[in-house]
């Protein structure tokens, strides 16, 4: 085969040749091998816990556990806020192909309303795609099951239970316990995102919004592990549980919440029970009322718009927000400041013959009765309401005693009741009128803050404030809706220690009283008398009847002529008059007068509180209160 | 004459069953790693049996054309190389035409089965450099040089215009160490491969876009972590998080998750690495290892020179397989479709790889039968 030209092949040599050359290829794959191995054991060792630690966040997700709400309940365990179970229609934009012809087909299946569409569409754009958004909430039994007949004609949609809250005394109540409704921009802002990373609910207004951070709990964590498409495979071990929030219990009682409400018989108002021993707030009421519920779940907004509307205003909590004229309300205190002044002692009289004049001055200061009431000493005076007696009063008092005095009793600022936006009113002085007209005080409208008009505006809270101090003979106890705290399911309720009392702004008992002793009159002989009739008690009190409208001209119009529209009516009570265990402060936005429209509903309320069962409250009050909270808590 | 040849293949079919021409530790070798293969990726395609079926069976296919080639005397073989590499030649001009291929044109269909004619180049192109080799005076001078450079370039070229530029390389390697086993002088090789390593800024005008693409992602994959830099960054994350001892069988989250793509095929190195660890690693690669130095023993020991260089040339070919894919799925190189040989899932490599062997086997039988 090998032709003599080519050099001749050499098959020994080329064997040789052919070790050298496999050894040496031999020895260039070991190095490189080698190098490998070098490269596998850089990657494994030496970098090992860095790209473990890229694998376990590749796969695992931490998905946080909203923690279940505390419940709030009455002073006796009646369940106020409660978390239901409830069934919401999820969509995971992700799993579905073509997602404005599959709303077309589900709108037909389960209704939702434009309100959820624009919110289901605002959520999208701010989540992924493979998170799933809720698109309706509380879905009915029929909706779930004709759903789920539908099922297979919808992937990525899916029925997911959830807790929301329900407050099953519904309008009763929505103005001292509030609402939660869904986590808005305005939250997000003052919410620690850690915390409310899987909360879907905030406390927007009353007790809910107030006690927060008590009622939301501490949120668990759970380890997803997901795969590239970011599907959940499974659960990863350790899951922290989330912390249910703690159990609230208020101070105030259902039944008489119930009853108050009941008798305003639906005319616009507010009316506040208090303890004074304790300043626990028994009852609250403000009328209208709107249904908390409606709003926990997004409240459709054309109903929405129907409660701002109302001219009731709904919405409003009179007796935080309410601005009423305190009018002859102001009579007992202003008494009070005239006897620990040394004004006035009590048996000095004054002479009321219709009219009042400041010395030298033309205008007249009207009583509210033709020609006057005669000579009155400071007991008839309040059980009368005679204009006069208080006019010169707080002539010779001046401003500023006159307000020092009724700050005191917590005038012009707020109560500090554990509600968010309270009002602090108008308590008038010489510096609050430099600093809101830039003028000084005169004479004249000293003499009409003597009865409660003028700038004044006091809210309702704050006239309870001031009548529960006078019942407490003058001991100050802040104003609170809280009782007691569950902290946790296996924890009993503790009893949440009321703030402590500040110093009586009486000094000298016997002024206290004579001023009671012209508040029994106002109910025994006075202008609000019959209120007593068959009541165990012995009742203090005192009407108020203020202008709706100022009035244009000096013109006198007497009160009984006058339409029933034209008043803002009061009534201001506590009892048992000698040993009070309840005030009570009732506002009618419109009445013919406070005897004659608010004391009626003040009665009512101490009727629901004092007889009867008062035994059995004086028990629960006490001793049996924490155990009946306890009771409660295990249902 | 057709007759004839089925008579032939009937007897040699059944005579490579009843009497085995085989080197049993080379046999050995290759049953443990295709033992580990089908172990590795039942883990990776998630314990689905089909998959691990349908590649035992690819297997079994490719152990029979072993044992069929095994019978094959080097003689033979030999004689028909001229042939065989003219006919994958002119295959790869058919796949040029007529072929098909998401992106490239690799395939051909046949009607019954695709195949890549480029797989059949990694035997026919060894095949005849040693052919060619074996009737020049060695070691070769640059005339030789110049021949069989022609008889690489063709091939090579027409894959890389596929375009498959992985393939074309490990042919062009294949190709090479059949050159460099043949003896050609040290000095002639470090003048080569300056050539090369100078011609690399020229050639790099000549890539695809993708291809410089993946040349740059593995300079920094952090770039595009989740584009062009997926692949390698999540290989890495795989074999990285495997550590010392490796996350157990079936327990790599990077591949059961699908964060690591092409985990049974081109990436399955990843999910071995994962699994099993470095220890896992090193005792793989020390099996190749000793395969490699199984081959090369056996290339050693044949009795003429075409043998020799043919049997070497595959051996190391197998270690550049092993090599870069090694290097590509722990970053050290950029992404080419490179199988990891027997373990990666996948048909022609497998059978190719085994009739490969094949050649080895006989090479082995026939070596006291003297060439002329």
């Amino acid at each position: 085969m090998a032709s003599a030209f080519k050099p001749l092949k050499d098959t020994r040599h080329e064997a040789a040749v052919f070790r050298g050359r496999a050894l040496a290829g031999f020895l260039i794959i070991m190095v490189c091998l080698i190098g490998l191995a070098v490269r596998f054991a850089y990657l494994q060792v030496a970098r090992h816990d860095e790209l473990a630690l890229r694998s376990d966040s590749n796969r695992i997700v931490t998905r946080p556990l909203a923690p279940a709400r505390g419940l709030i309940y009455d002073r006796n365990g009646v369940l106020l806020a409660d978390n239901v179970a409830a069934f919401r229609l999820e969509v995971t934009p992700e799993q579905v192909k073509d997602m404005d012809s599959m709303l077309d087909r589900l709108a037909e299946i389960v209704p939702f309303s434009d309100d959820d569409l624009a919110r289901f569409n605002a959520l999208r754009r701010s989540k992924h795609a493979y998170e799933s958004i809720p698109l309706r909430l509380k879905l009915s039994e029929e909706e779930i099951a004709r759903f789920a007949v539908n099922r297979w004609a919808f992937p990525g949609v899916d029925v997911v239970p959830y807790l929301t809250r329900a407050y099953p005394l519904g309008e009763e109540f929505a103005h001292v316990v509030g609402y939660v409704a869904r986590i808005d921009e305005n939250d997000l802002a003052r919410l620690d995102k850690g915390d409310y990373a899987g909360t879907t609910h905030v406390g927007k207004t009353g007790i809910e919004r107030y006690y927060e951070d008590k009622l939301h709990g501490e949120p668990g964590y759970e380890q997803v592990e997901v795969n590239a498409d970011h599907r959940p495979m499974r659960v990863l071990e350790p899951r922290i549980a989330p912390k249910p929030g703690a159990n609230l219990y208020l101070t105030i009682d259902a039944h008489l919440q119930e009853a108050a409400e009941a008798a305003f018989e639906g005319r616009a108002g507010a009316a506040i029970a208090v303890d004074p021993r304790n300043g626990e707030v028994l009852a609250m009421v403000s009328v209208p009322s709107f249904d908390p519920n409606a709003f926990v779940n997004g409240i459709a907004s054309a109903d929405y718009r129907l409660l701002l509307a109302n001219p009731d205003k709904p919405l409003m909590n009179r007796a935080l927000r309410g601005g009423y004229a305190p009018g002859s309300t102001m009579k007992p205190f202003m008494a009070l400041a005239g006897l620990e002044l040394g004004l006035r002692k009590p048996g000095d009289t004054v002479l009321s013959v219709g009219e009042f004049h400041i010395p030298g001055v033309q205008r007249a200061f009207r009583d509210d009765k033709r020609g006057g009431h005669g000579r009155v000493d400071l007991v008839q005076a309040i059980a009368q309401s005679v204009n006069t007696y208080f006019y010169s009063l707080a002539y010779d008092m001046g401003i500023d005693r006159l307000s020092t005095f009724m700050a005191k009793l917590g005038f012009g600022q707020p109560t500090g009741i554990d509600l968010v936006g309270e009002s602090a009113g108008v308590l008038p002085s010489q510096e609050w009128k430099r600093a809101r007209f830039n003028e000084p005080f005169y004479p004249g409208e000293t003499v009409i803050a003597g009865i409660g008009q003028g700038y004044w505006v006091v809210t309702p809270l704050q006239l309870a404030q001031a009548v529960a101090i006078v019942a407490a003979r003058g001991v100050p106890h802040p104003l609170h809706l809280l009782r007691a705290i569950q902290p946790s399911i296996d924890s009993k309720p503790v009893r949440v220690e009321p703030p402590p009392a500040k110093p009586s702004v009486i000094k000298n008992p016997d002024d206290w009283r004579w001023v009671q002793k012209g508040m029994v009159e106002v109910v025994n002989s006075g202008t609000a008398r019959g209120i007593n009739e068959n009541f165990p008690y012995q009742i203090a009190g005192k009407t108020g009847t203020a202008e709706r409208y100022s009035r244009t001209t000096e013109e006198w119009t007497s009160i009984s002529d006058s339409p029933i529209e034209r008043h803002q009516v009061l009534f201001e009570a506590f009892a048992p008059a000698d040993d009070a265990r309840i005030a009570v402060i009732v506002a009618l936005e419109a009445g013919r007068s406070g005897a004659h429209d608010a004391a009626p509903i003040a009665r009512k309320i101490l009727d629901a509180w004092l007889p009867g069962d008062q035994e059995a409250q004086m028990q629960r009050g006490n001793a049996g209160a924490v155990a009946a909270a306890e009771q409660a808590g295990r249902r | 004459m057709l007759d004839a040849l089925i008579a032939s293949l009937r007897y040699r079919l059944t005579a490579a069953i009843r009497k085995p021409r085989l080197d049993l530790p080379l046999l050995g070798g290759l049953a443990l790693l295709m033992a580990v293969g089908l172990v590795t990726l039942y883990s990776a395609s998630d314990l689905d049996r089909g998959t691990v079926l349908a590649q035992a069976l690819r297997f079994l296919l490719g152990l029979l054309l072993m044992l069929i080639i095994a019978r094959v005397p080097p003689l033979m073989l030999r004689n028909w190389t001229p042939w065989l590499y003219a006919g994958s030649v002119l295959l790869l001009v058919a796949v040029a035409l007529l072929g098909e291929g998401r992106g490239a044109h690799r395939w051909l269909d046949l009607g019954v089965v695709r195949f890549q004619p480029s797989e059949l180049l990694k035997l026919t192109m060894p095949m005849m450099v040693a052919w060619y080799l074996n009737g020049r005076p060695l070691p070769p001078g640059w005339l030789t040089l110049a021949a069989v450079g022609l008889l690489i370039a063709i091939p090579v070229g027409l894959i890389a215009e596929q375009p498959d530029l992985g393939t074309a390389l490990l042919i062009a390697a294949s190709g090479a160490f059949g050159v460099f086993l043949s003896g050609l002088a040290w000095w002639r090789i470090g003048l080569l491969l300056g050539a090369f390593v100078a011609a690399i800024p020229v050639g790099w005008h000549f890539l695809h876009d993708y291809q410089k693409n993946r040349v740059l992602t593995l300079l920094d994959p952090e770039a595009d972590p989740l584009g062009n830099g997926w692949h390698i960054i999540q290989s890495q994350i795989a074999v990285g998080s495997g550590g010392v001892w490796g996350k157990g069988w079936h327990h790599g989250t990077q591949s059961r998750l699908e964060f690591l793509p092409e985990h049974t095929t081109d990436f399955i190195f990843s999910v071995f690495a994962e699994e099993w660890g470095l220890i896992g690693v090193l005792m793989l690669l020390a099996l190749y290892a000793f395969i490699i130095a199984r081959c090369l023993w056996i290339a050693a020991n044949a009795k003429d020179t075409y043998s020799r260089l043919l049997a070497g040339a595959i051996s190391m070919a197998l270690f550049v397989y092993v090599v870069v894919n090694g290097g590509m799925i722990t970053g050290l190189l950029p992404v080419v479709g490179v199988p990891l040989p027997l373990v990666s899932y996948g048909g022609t490599s497998a059978v190719s790889l085994l009739a490969g062997f094949g050649v080895l086997m006989s090479i082995h039988a026939h070596r006291k039968v003297l060439a002329t």
